[in-house]
């Protein structure tokens, strides 16, 4: 009889999943699936809202990341009404966005994935978390930690209105502009953040790659991918989270494609899987081929790893020297001037941190120009909307918002292809890949050997809540019963008020 | 502590929400060290690696305060409801989904048929050729997957348990949570007193408005802009400029943060104490900034005709009156043709 593992639900992350693992009479794993059991229906209820309230009703995806949907929703309005931000807003946004980058990778790399590490898979389940964290680095590190978090907190307040779900995004424009003084607090907020972001890559160096268990680990098989990489790049084809052109790159490091965010339809289609609620992207050029590696699979990723692996570096000087001594020291070789693609899944920890002092330093360039205290934040829209593509680089992955308006600006249709929906295909992949080469006949499952199935799912550092942005409240259920050939033997709908 | 020494227990879990709350709870800073000193963890899926049958192992209201926060839209999230209320002594609803059932519950304004169509089946990106839809049960070659069953309609978290304390805001700004945090330490550990049960905790009485530094009383208006149409005034009232805030209907705590910037309230607190309906006592709020309330002697079908064409610039009143409250509004859900519930 098959046996089946169950993981519920899968924690530190944010919102909801399941992993179940079949094993066979032998007791090796013949499956597991990574279940996303929620939906709650935006493409659906925004129908009908005036496009303007997008960027604060669609920041509600996610709590983690609303800024990430605030900002692709604001892009979206740009294009929408047709207008074009002045240079002065562009980089108010942006600096604004750099601050929710700093926040959202010490939250992840602290808090959600770095609990693995800091404390090791094995650690007792109550400790393994950003107290027992605290607990094992100290108060003063813990205190630095939450510091980072409430500064940037300051800033995104500042900027946006509120620490959470901000409000200043409008189209062409944003709806708070910052005098000298609020620049220099910014400023100084900024040193400090790439004075912590140096700081949280010498502990990735002192608490990780100094541990041989964990680069073991790392670059073990259990957690290697080979798939296409999506990431934002400037002219320079240096990454970039605000705007650019989106990239995707082979596994064998080669560009394969580079568009606009407005032709995504072209490139990216969405599979449709009965026994979860979240659909699957994968690259229409290629063609789904089934949760399989490979140039040949349309399969692809978009996370702080597959960014610096789309890209040929880091647009600021530090945090270029730390992209080269990621590439370097796991082994990647430098083919017609470009590293190649590192496939490492838990390198994306350290990727991240390579981002984190990227975010933090391009933060303290825009709170120096002279353009960013400009009171103008505000345009005239004078035309008749109709269609609007928005999108940036959320810390997930390639996040994109598409409205459909009447001519009133009043939402018709509404598509949202958001970062962590992106990697639903390579996470599933790395969770039956993690199982099965961790749980093979013979071997007690320990709650440590299930924790690093969830390490294989965990350095995507998905958004449960954003991915499952993409449902209904209503649907009509349905179970259907077949036989083992396929045949419908039953069909019971059921529709719950 | 407790009577038999041990630290009182906290959870944490989501029902249909954004993790913004969780965050929020994170945002309270190095207090979040009192909390870690007081409490244990008993379960707090964000940040902690506690399982559900672990929950369920635990005796009833071995939770001494469990913060629940999303909306109740699925099976799963209503049975993780009544476990998690059978296991707590004190069950707060903690931010607008759980209250109120905030923007996940604008789904109540649509349809089944029209959210599965469009998700489903028709968006530019859908590649779905043979009409897929996810079942609650489906074979695959090892056995069978399960996922939860979708609620018609989109509850508040008291729809469906009984709730001691409701927390609103989307999510409750920080301060605001430290401060109610310390009111059930000190019940817990001090035995100082709790509020009384089904109170509104960690924010204000009376309106936003009464809380925000822009000046009022100056102007009314004979229409509505859109955010985007006109530049306000920085120091003035925005919906005295025409443009809509819900600070007048919606309840104080946040300091009135969205109106400082220059945009308007859009409701997150709630309605103010005493009031069911949001957006009722909006209409009466817009009513009085309306520059067509009369003098004795004016022709009554005049002024009628000058308050309908005002009330016609505003878009959308059923999503903008009740943003944030569809599951505690009058309305609760738009009736659904045929839709087979
Ligand atoms: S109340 Fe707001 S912040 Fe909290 S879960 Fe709901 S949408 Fe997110
Ligand atoms: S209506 Fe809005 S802007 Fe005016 S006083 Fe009230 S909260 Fe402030
Ligand atoms: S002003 Fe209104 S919408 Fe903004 S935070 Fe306060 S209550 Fe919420």
């Amino acid at each position: 009889m098959t046996k089946r593992i169950t993981i519920d639900p899968i924690t530190r992350l944010e919102g909801h999943g399941k992993i179940e693992i079949f094993l066979d009479e032998a007791g090796d794993v013949e499956n597991a699936y990574l279940q996303i059991p929620e939906l709650r229906g935006f493409e659906q209820f925004c129908v009908g809202r005036p496009a303007e309230e997008m960027p604060r009703i669609t920041n509600r995806i996610c709590g983690v990341c609303p800024e990430a949907h605030h900002m692709a929703a604001t892009k979206a309005l740009d294009a929408l009404f047709d207008v074009e931000p002045s240079s002065a807003v562009k980089k108010l946004r942006e600096m604004f966005y750099m601050a929710f980058y700093v926040t959202d990778h010490t939250t992840h790399f602290y808090a959600l994935g770095g609990p693995d590490f800091i404390l090791g898979p094995d650690a007792p389940p109550a400790e393994r978390n950003i107290l027992g964290v605290i607990h094992k680095v100290g108060v003063d590190v813990g205190m630095q930690v939450i510091n980072c978090r409430m500064r940037n907190h300051h800033v995104i307040k500042m900027l946006g209105g509120r620490g959470i779900h901000p409000v200043a995004g409008m189209p062409g424009g944003w709806s708070k502009s910052i005098n000298e003084e609020e620049r220099a607090e910014i400023e100084e907020i900024a040193r400090q953040n790439v004075e912590f972001a140096l700081f949280s890559l010498k502990a990735f160096d002192d608490l990780v790659l100094a541990n041989q268990d964990y680069v073991d680990l790392i670059v073990s098989d259990a957690f290697t991918h080979e798939t296409y990489y999506m990431g934002t790049v400037d002219e320079k084809n240096l990454v970039n989270f605000y705007d650019g052109l989106i990239r995707v790159t082979g596994p064998d490091g080669k560009e394969f494609i580079k568009y606009p965010a407005k032709d995504y339809v072209q490139h990216i289609a969405e599979r449709v899987e009965p026994w979860t609620y979240l659909k699957f992207p994968y690259l229409k050029d290629v063609g789904w081929k089934g949760f399989v590696d490979g140039t040949d699979s349309g399969v692809y990723c978009a996370t702080p790893l597959s960014r610096l692996n789309a890209s040929n570096g880091m647009a600021t000087s530090q945090a270029q020297e730390a992209f080269e001594r990621f590439y370097e020291t796991l082994g990647s070789k430098k083919t017609k001037g470009r590293y190649q693609p590192v496939h490492f899944r838990l390198a994306t920890h350290w990727a991240r941190l390579v981002e984190l002092l990227y975010a933090a330093e391009r933060m303290l360039e825009l709170s120096q120009d002279p353009e960013i205290t400009d009171p103008n934040m505000r345009v005239n829209v004078s035309s008749t909307p109709t269609e609007g593509i928005g999108s940036v680089e959320a810390p997930r992955g390639t996040l994109t918002h598409h409205y459909q308006t009447d001519e009133k600006g009043i939402l018709t249709k509404v598509n949202l292809i958001v970062g962590t929906t992106n990697n639903y295909a390579p996470i599933a992949m790395s969770v039956k890949k993690a199982a099965q080469s961790l749980i093979t006949r013979g071997t007690v499952v320990t709650e440590g050997m299930l924790n690093r199935v969830e390490m294989a799912f965990r350095n995507y550092d998905p958004c449960m809540s954003c991915a499952t942005h993409s449902l209904p409240g209503q649907m009509p259920l349905e179970i259907t019963i077949r036989q083992a050939d396929g045949e419908v033997v039953e069909r019971v709908s059921q529709y719950t008020d | 502590m407790t009577g038999n020494g041990k630290k009182p227990q906290l959870a944490m879990y989501w029902g249909a929400g954004c993790g913004g709350c969780e965050i929020s709870v994170l945002n309270i800073g190095e207090h979040i060290l009192t909390v870690d000193a007081v409490f244990d963890i008993a379960f707090f899926p964000c940040i902690a690696d506690f399982k559900i049958a672990d929950v369920e192992g635990y005796p009833d209201g071995f939770i001494d305060v469990c913060l629940f926060n999303g909306a109740i839209r699925n099976s799963e999230n209503e049975e993780m409801a009544r476990l998690l209320r059978k296991k707590s002594k004190v069950m707060v609803a903690f931010g607008s989904c759980a209250y109120e059932g905030c923007i996940p519950a604008l789904s109540n304004l649509t349809s089944r048929r029209a959210t599965m169509e469009t998700v489903y089946l028709d968006n530019p990106s859908i590649d779905n050729p043979d009409g897929i839809i996810p079942q609650l049960l489906t074979e695959v070659g090892e056995g069978e997957l399960e996922i939860p069953s979708f609620y018609n309609t989109v509850k508040s978290l008291d729809q469906v348990v009984d709730v001691d304390y409701f927390l609103p805001g989307c999510p409750p700004e920080p301060h605001q949570i430290w401060a109610v945090l310390q009111v059930v330490v000190a019940a817990l550990t001090e035995g100082a007193p709790l509020p009384p049960a089904g109170s509104v905790v960690g924010a204000g009485t009376l309106a936003v408005c009464e809380e925000c530094p822009l000046e009022k009383d100056v102007k009314t208006i004979a229409r509505f802009y859109r955010p985007y149409e006109i530049t306000p005034e920085p120091s003035l009232c925005l919906l005295e400029q025409g443009l809509m805030c819900m600070g007048p209907a919606t309840r104080s705590g946040c300091g009135a943060l969205c109106p400082q910037v220059g945009m308007g309230c859009r409701g997150c607190y709630g309605p103010i104490e005493g009031v069911e309906d949001q957006g009722a006592r909006m209409l009466t709020a817009i009513a009085s900034v309306l520059e067509v309330s009369g003098k004795p002697g004016d022709d009554e079908a005049e002024l009628d005709r000058r308050v309908q064409e005002a009330v016609n610039t505003i878009v959308d009143p059923a999503g903008t009156f009740y943003r944030f409250s569809m599951a505690k509004s009058m309305l609760r859900r738009v009736r659904i043709n045929g839709g087979g519930s």
